[in-house]
């Protein structure tokens, strides 16, 4: 199992101390999530060498050890790509220009110019001055640079930061396609817990300077003990497979662990998997099966853990098949209906999001 | 009316004296200017003060202490003449020398200028694609102040075919060796020669006219303005 090896301390400016000890898998996408100001750039910058960190500080991907204690190799030797939030194209050059920049300074790689261009659709921008694209033809361009390097490591910082609505969505397709298409373990730094849900495999959750929380994105999205339970748009997340159309009423159904879910009509083929996003405020539970409801979806799960609060609300974790969903109800509610651990209890989910997947059409 | 013999060598010899000072300016200009761009402290101050200090001296300081220096019995110009085999002072070589020193702020300030300019982040994007530091030099930065590189070397050119007293302090006036156009210029008004002296102060002037006019049609000035 390859790794990325992380023993960093780096002094910031303003008594910021990043300090932080973990192994991620060098696999998949891994999300670094935190506020501003929680030293996710600044980790960035100090795997890729732009930062120096501690002299003791290790930093290795599988067996390189790119910073160790007498050693550091510098940012061009590391193999590495990096995304900006702010594309940092070379204004001097044109669109194939700026693509063709890594070509001659790496080791040639998995990636072809061509496969580039056709991921990240920009075909119709080869020969334009950099300066004429919307920002995020620009961000695009900068993640097929980035990758034209043949990393053995890509690095995103809050890529979709700078960009709208829609060139947004079009650039995160773009990412699930890539990480779809290649083995290029990718590192993306983000403050918006959407994003981190569309991408990532790995969490990495980070608090100023600290690791609070490491793990799978499905695994500690459905945890009640985290920082993402205590956010306001806390959700869990549960993967389903479509499993078929209900033309007549515009729905389409999927299957999670046995059960059906209906969502709203999106034409994809049966038997793709797809994650489906529950938030915790629109989901609750009844002790009884509700008859005469207008919610659709209605499962019988087990209380997995009440939250332990003196708050007006808390947070289920509920059981559904293998999957966890989160509740958020009053606490008035647990104390009326007598809620404690291991009841059985059906949730009504209110609305469920499917996440967009490589092959959608925007 | 064609030119006489002493016009034309003071035209060649003022040629061959700004070209070799602009070359040599721009191999050491640019390292000691990219230097200053990336540093700010103590020491870079006081390396621009003395880059600067020709803006303000009178050429004929400089030109005195050179003279002082190059003079065949100091440890220079014994170690020159032993390299060489021949005289330091009062020969094009010490012009050479003394002009590069006097036109640096003219190649070092904008170039330092424009270094400044480039976005830290180009360089460190330049860097994560696998550019080493010289390989940044030649991809990013050349291509980015590409302008400011003409620039420098015209303004360079221009200022050392315009000095006058270093080079009467330090070259002498030997027709053919050291006798620049400013200084034949200056022999023919002296000796009355108001023709020659007209030829080459209209020459002089149409030329810099048309250097300056080329220099500001086609940048932004900004850029390339001599700091004081």
């Amino acid at each position: 199992m390859s790794s990325l090896q992380l023993d960093i301390q780096c002094q910031g400016e303003n008594d910021f101390t990043l300090d932080l000890k973990c192994q991620l898998p060098a696999a998949g996408i891994t999300a670094i999530y935190g506020p501003s100001g929680s030293g996710k750039s600044t980790l960035l910058d100090c795997i890729a060498g732009l930062r120096k960190p501690s002299d003791s500080s290790v930093i290795a991907l599988n067996h390189t050890r790119w910073h160790a204690p007498g050693r550091c190799v510098p940012p061009w030797r590391r193999g590495i790509g990096y995304v900006f939030q702010d594309a940092r194209l070379f204004p001097h050059l044109d669109t194939l220009g700026n693509l063709k920049y890594p070509l001659a300074r790496n080791q040639p790689g998995s990636v072809t110019l061509d496969q580039v261009i056709n991921w990240l659709e920009l075909h119709d921008m080869l020969a334009h001055k950099v300066d004429t694209l919307s920002a995020g033809q620009k961000q695009r361009v900068a993640i097929g640079r980035a990758l034209l390097g043949s990393p053995e490591l890509l690095l995103l910082d809050e890529p979709l930061a700078n960009l709208d609505h829609v060139a947004a969505s079009e650039c995160l397709r773009c990412l699930q396609r890539l990480s779809a298409n290649t083995r290029i373990p990718m590192l993306y730094v983000s403050h918006n817990i959407e994003e981190v849900c569309q991408l990532a495999d790995h969490l990495l959750l980070l608090e100023s300077g600290r690791v609070t929380e490491q793990g799978s994105l499905l695994d500690l999205c459905s945890r009640l003990d985290t920082r993402l339970s205590r956010e306001e748009q806390a959700a869990a997340i549960i993967t389903g497979t479509i499993s078929g159309q209900d033309e007549a009423f515009g729905l389409t159904e999927l299957d999670i662990d046995g059960h059906i879910l209906r969502v709203s009509q999106l034409r994809l083929p049966a038997g793709q998997s797809r994650r489906i996003r529950v938030p915790a405020r629109d989901v609750s539970v009844c002790r009884e099966r509700p008859h005469n409801s207008s919610i659709l979806n209605i499962f019988p799960v087990t209380i997995e853990e009440l939250e332990d609060t003196t708050a007006p609300r808390l947070l289920l974790r509920l059981s559904l098949g293998r999957q966890y969903l989160l509740a958020r109800i009053t606490r008035r509610s647990a104390f009326e209906l007598g809620l404690k651990k291991n009841d059985q209890v059906y949730a009504q989910i209110k609305s469920a999001a499917l996440l967009t997947g490589p092959s959608d059409a925007v | 009316m064609p030119l006489n013999s002493a016009e034309l060598d003071a035209i060649y010899l003022t040629v061959a004296l700004a070209s070799v000072t602009t070359a040599l300016l721009v191999l050491l200009g640019t390292p000691l200017a990219w230097w200053l761009s990336r540093q700010r402290g103590d020491l870079t101050a006081a390396i621009e003060a003395l880059v600067a200090m020709p803006l303000i001296l009178p050429p004929t300081v400089l030109g005195f202490y050179l003279l002082l220096l190059f003079a065949p019995d100091t440890a220079v110009g014994r170690a020159w003449e032993h390299l060489t085999g021949s005289q330091l002072a009062f020969s094009f070589s010490a012009l050479v020398i003394g002009s590069v020193i006097y036109s640096l702020p003219f190649v070092v300030q904008p170039l330092q200028s424009a270094f400044q300019r480039i976005p830290q982040g180009l360089l460190q994007a330049a860097a994560t694609l696998g550019a080493s530091p010289l390989d940044r030099f030649r991809s990013v930065v050349i291509p980015l102040t590409r302008r400011t590189f003409l620039t420098a070397a015209s303004l360079g050119f221009a200022h050392t075919v315009g000095e006058f007293g270093v080079v009467l302090m330090i070259g002498g006036n030997i027709p053919g060796e050291t006798q620049v156009l400013s200084i034949a210029l200056y022999d023919f008004v002296e000796t009355l020669r108001f023709d020659e002296a007209h030829r080459l102060a209209g020459g002089l002037i149409l030329f810099s006219l048309a250097l300056l006019f080329f220099l500001y049609r086609g940048s932004d000035t900004s850029s390339w303005r001599v700091r004081t």
